[in-house]
C-alpha cells in the first residue's frame, strides 16, 4: 500500500483559512482525594482545524473525550496545554484567566439537552433580547424587535413564539431557540454538543438541516459532537474520530466513512445499523478489529523506511488521494488510555 | 382479514393483541394512551414497535406485563397468550406469566440492578424463587447463564457497579431468559449505550433467539436498528398503529407519510448524500382510520393526500429548503 507520512505534528490542509484552530490540546482531570495526585487524561495532543464555512464532525464513544474538547474551545474548562488560535491569535494567551465577551461573541455553544439549557421562568424573547444586550447588539427598540423577529424566522420558529414559554414548545422547537440565542451575537464558529440526541427522531434531520442553511447562508464555521456516525456524514464535510482522549482518524466525511483505515474507525463503522448494507460484520472479523484497537500488532501502513511507525509517538499518514484531506494515526501507537470506564475496556474481560 | 392474522410464516400466535384501549383517566379529563391495537407475534418471530416517545409503545409492553398502574386503565380490548387471557388472571396465575412465560428488558434496565447483592446472588434467586432449584443448583445454571452471554463465571462475585454499562445489559438480558421464556419483551434495551456495544448486545439477542426459539417483542426509535433486527413491524402514532408489514417491506416502501418521516430522519451510511425532510415540528395526524391492507401482509391507515401534503410544506417552512445543489457544495 501506498502511504505517504504526514509527520508527527503536521496540522491538517487547509490550516491557511482556518477559522478556529486547535494544536496539540490537552486536558487531565485529578481524581482520587484532594491530596491525590493521579489524573485521568481525557485529552491528548488534539490537532484539529475548522475552516471558514466548514462543518466539521468530532464522533466518538462516551468517554472518548469529545464534549471536553468542546467545553475547553467554549473556555468551560481550562485546558492542562495546547493553544487555541481564533482568527491565528492564541486565545489561552490573550485571556488567561477566562473567555473574554470578544471571545465569546465569536465562539458560541448549543447543548444537548434543550430542556435544561432554557430557564423555564422566562419567555423565548428574554434569551434573545439578553444575548443581544450583553454583546451590544441591542438597537433601538424597534429595531431590536426586528431583529429578535428576524432570528426566530431563521431558525424556522413563528415570530409569536417570543412570548411563549420553554415548556409550551417541543423539544424540536427548544432547541431551534438555542441555535437562535448563539446566532443573536452573530458568531463566527457554533460548537453544537449532541444537539440532536434528546430530539424525537423524526425532528432531528430539520436541526441538521438548519445547522447547514446557517452555514451555506451565513458562513458559519461549525465544530458538530456527535457519536451518530451516519448524521456525521450527512451534515459535515469532514469527519475526525476520536478514541481515548487522541483523535485517530480524519477526513472528508464521505471518503473517510466508506474507506475508514483505523481498526477503531472500522469497528465504529461496522457497528451502525444500516438496512441498506448487505450482511452485518463476521463476528470473527469484529474480533479482530478489538483486538487491533486494544492490542495494535501491526500498522497496515507500514513500510517507509525513511519514517518507520512508532509506537510512541503519534504518526499520521495520509491515505487515498490528497485532496480527500484523509489521514490515519499509526495503528502501532497506542494512547495511554486513561479514559476511564471505556467501553471497548469490557473486550480484555469478555 | 385482520392484522392479527397475519403472522411470520404459518407458525401459530404466541400473543394475540386485539383491539387493546390503554386510558390515562385524571379528574378533568382522560387521554387515550392505546387506541384499539391489534397485533400478533407468532413463535420464534421478532416483531417490532416503532415510534416516537408518547405514541404508547411502552404502554402496551406494560400492559401486557400486566404491570399498568393508576391512574391507567385498560379501557378496552383482549390479550392472548398462549390461549390464556391475561387480562383475566389472578394474582398467582400473574406471578408464574411474569418472567416464566413473558420476561422484559426494561428501558437502562442495566440501572435496575441491585447495587447491594452480587451478579450471583441476583441471578440465583431467579432459580430459587420461580423454579425451586437448590442453591448450589442454580449457581451451577447462573454460571451457565453467564456464559451464554459471554461473560465470566467469576463475575458472578462482581457488584453490578464493577461491571460496565454494556455488561450489565447483558446480564440482565441473560437473567431475562434464564427461565426460557417463550416471549421476551425489549423496551429500548440500547439506547443508553454506545453504538459499538449495542451491536454486540444486538448480535447477543439474535444469537439466543436463534439458540432458545423465544419470540421477540422489539420496542425502539431507532428505525434502522428495527429494520435490521426485525422479521415484522408495526410504525405508531398516537396510541394509533398507522402501518405494519414485514420490516424489509417497510424499508424499501413505506406507505403512510408518518412512516416516511421516521425513515426519512436515519440518513444512510453508504450512497449519496441526499436531501432528507424528516416531520416537521407542529406537523399532527388525527383520527387515524382503520388499518387497511394494501398489498399482502402490509396493512396501511388510509391517510388524505393532504396529509402528505401538509407534512412536506411545513417541512419546507421549517427545516430550510435544502436543495440537491446545496448537499452536492457540501459533498465538495
Amino acid at each position: 500500500m501506498s502511504s505517504t507520512i504526514l509527520g508527527a505534528a503536521a496540522p491538517a490542509a487547509g490550516t491557511a483559512k482556518a477559522a478556529l484552530e486547535i494544536r496539540g490540546l490537552s486536558k487531565s482531570f485529578p481524581i482520587g482525594g484532594l491530596f491525590s495526585r493521579e489524573f485521568v487524561r481525557a485529552l491528548h495532543g488534539v490537532d484539529l482545524s475548522l475552516g471558514r464555512g466548514e462543518i466539521v464532525a468530532l464522533v466518538g464513544e462516551s468517554g472518548s473525550g469529545k464534549s471536553t474538547l468542546a467545553r475547553c474551545v467554549a473556555r468551560l474548562e481550562k485546558p492542562s496545554s495546547g493553544q487555541i488560535l481564533l482568527d491565528g491569535v492564541d486565545v489561552l494567551k490573550r485571556d488567561r484567566f477566562q473567555a473574554s465577551r470578544a471571545y465569546r461573541s465569536q465562539v458560541q455553544m448549543v447543548f444537548q439537552d434543550p430542556f435544561g439549557s432554557l430557564n423555564p421562568a422566562h419567555r423565548i424573547e428574554h434569551f434573545l433580547r439578553r444575548s443581544l444586550a450583553i454583546h451590544g447588539k441591542a438597537g433601538s427598540a424597534t429595531a431590536t424587535q426586528a431583529r429578535l423577529e428576524e432570528l426566530m424566522a431563521t431558525v424556522g420558529l413563528q415570530p409569536d413564539m417570543l412570548n411563549s414559554y420553554p415548556h409550551e414548545l417541543s423539544g424540536g422547537q427548544r432547541q431551534r431557540v438555542a441555535i437562535a440565542r448563539a446566532l443573536a451575537v452573530e458568531p463566527q464558529v457554533i460548537l453544537a454538543d449532541e444537539p440532536t440526541s434528546m430530539l424525537d427522531v423524526s425532528v432531528r434531520i430539520g436541526i441538521l438541516n438548519l445547522m447547514r442553511t446557517l452555514r451555506d447562508e451565513q458562513g458559519i464555521s461549525m465544530l458538530y459532537i456527535t457519536h451518530d456516525l451516519a448524521s456525521a456524514r450527512y451534515l459535515a464535510d469532514r469527519t475526525a474520530v476520536m478514541f481515548a482522549g487522541e483523535l485517530v482518524e480524519e477526513g472528508e466525511s464521505l471518503d473517510l466513512l466508506a474507506n475508514p483505515a483505523h481498526p477503531y474507525t472500522q469497528l465504529l463503522v461496522s457497528a451502525v445499523p444500516d438496512p441498506a448494507r448487505s450482511g452485518s460484520y463476521d463476528p470473527v472479523r469484529r474480533a479482530e478489529l478489538r483486538a487491533a484497537v486494544m492490542s495494535p500488532a501491526s500498522c497496515a501502513f507500514h513500510g517507509d523506511p525513511e519514517q518507520p511507525c512508532s509506537a510512541e509517538q503519534p504518526v499520521r499518514h495520509r491515505v487515498g488521494s490528497p485532496e480527500n484531506r484523509h489521514w490515519v494515526r499509526c495503528h502501532l501507537y497506542r494512547p495511554a488510555a486513561g479514559t476511564a470506564g471505556h467501553a471497548l475496556a469490557e473486550a480484555k474481560v469478555s | 382479514m385482520t392484522v392479527s392474522q397475519v403472522s411470520f410464516g404459518s407458525h401459530e400466535p404466541v400473543l394475540e393483541v386485539k383491539d387493546l384501549t390503554v386510558k390515562y383517566v385524571g379528574d378533568t379529563r382522560s387521554t387515550t394512551a392505546v387506541d384499539r391495537v391489534s397485533f400478533s407475534i407468532g413463535t420464534g418471530e421478532i416483531f417490532g414497535l416503532a415510534g416516537e416517545s408518547g405514541c404508547g409503545k411502552s404502554t402496551i409492553a406494560n400492559t401486557i406485563m400486566r404491570l399498568l398502574k393508576d391512574p391507567a386503565k385498560i379501557a378496552g380490548g383482549s390479550i392472548r397468550f398462549g390461549g390464556k387471557d391475561v387480562l383475566a388472571m389472578g394474582p398467582e396465575e400473574l406471578r408464574r406469566f411474569r418472567w416464566q412465560d413473558v420476561a422484559m428488558v426494561f428501558q437502562s434496565a442495566m440501572n435496575s440492578l441491585n447495587p447491594v447483592l452480587t451478579i450471583g446472588e441476583q441471578i440465583t434467586d431467579i432459580y430459587t424463587t420461580h423454579a425451586g432449584y437448590s442453591r448450589k443448583e442454580s449457581l451451577r445454571r447462573a454460571a451457565e447463564l453467564l456464559e451464554l452471554v459471554r461473560i465470566d463465571p467469576v463475575r458472578l462475585k462482581s457488584y453490578p457497579h464493577q461491571l460496565s454499562g454494556g455488561m450489565r445489559q447483558r446480564a440482565v438480558i441473560a437473567m431475562a431468559v434464564a427461565l426460557k421464556p417463550s416471549l421476551l419483551i425489549l423496551d429500548e434495551p440500547t439506547t443508553a449505550l454506545d453504538v459499538v456495544v449495542q451491536q454486540e448486545i444486538m448480535a447477543q439477542i439474535k444469537e439466543l433467539q436463534h439458540e432458545l426459539g423465544f419470540s421477540v417483542l422489539f420496542i425502539t426509535h431507532d428505525m434502522s436498528l428495527m429494520v435490521e433486527l426485525s422479521h415484522r413491524m408495526a410504525v405508531m402514532y398516537g396510541g394509533r398503529i398507522v402501518e405494519t408489514a414485514k420490516a424489509a417491506d417497510i424499508h424499501t416502501a413505506p406507505q403512510h407519510p408518518y412512516t416516511q418521516a421516521l425513515m426519512g430522519a436515519f440518513p444512510p451510511l453508504t450512497g449519496p448524500r441526499i436531501p432528507l425532510t424528516g416531520l416537521a415540528d407542529g406537523v399532527k395526524f388525527h383520527n387515524i382510520p382503520d388499518l387497511a391492507e394494501v398489498t399482502p401482509g402490509h396493512f396501511v391507515a388510509p391517510f388524505a393526500a393532504t396529509d402528505t401534503a401538509s407534512a412536506h410544506n411545513s417541512a419546507a417552512a421549517c427545516g430550510p429548503a435544502t436543495s440537491p445543489a446545496l448537499l452536492e457544495g457540501a459533498a465538495r
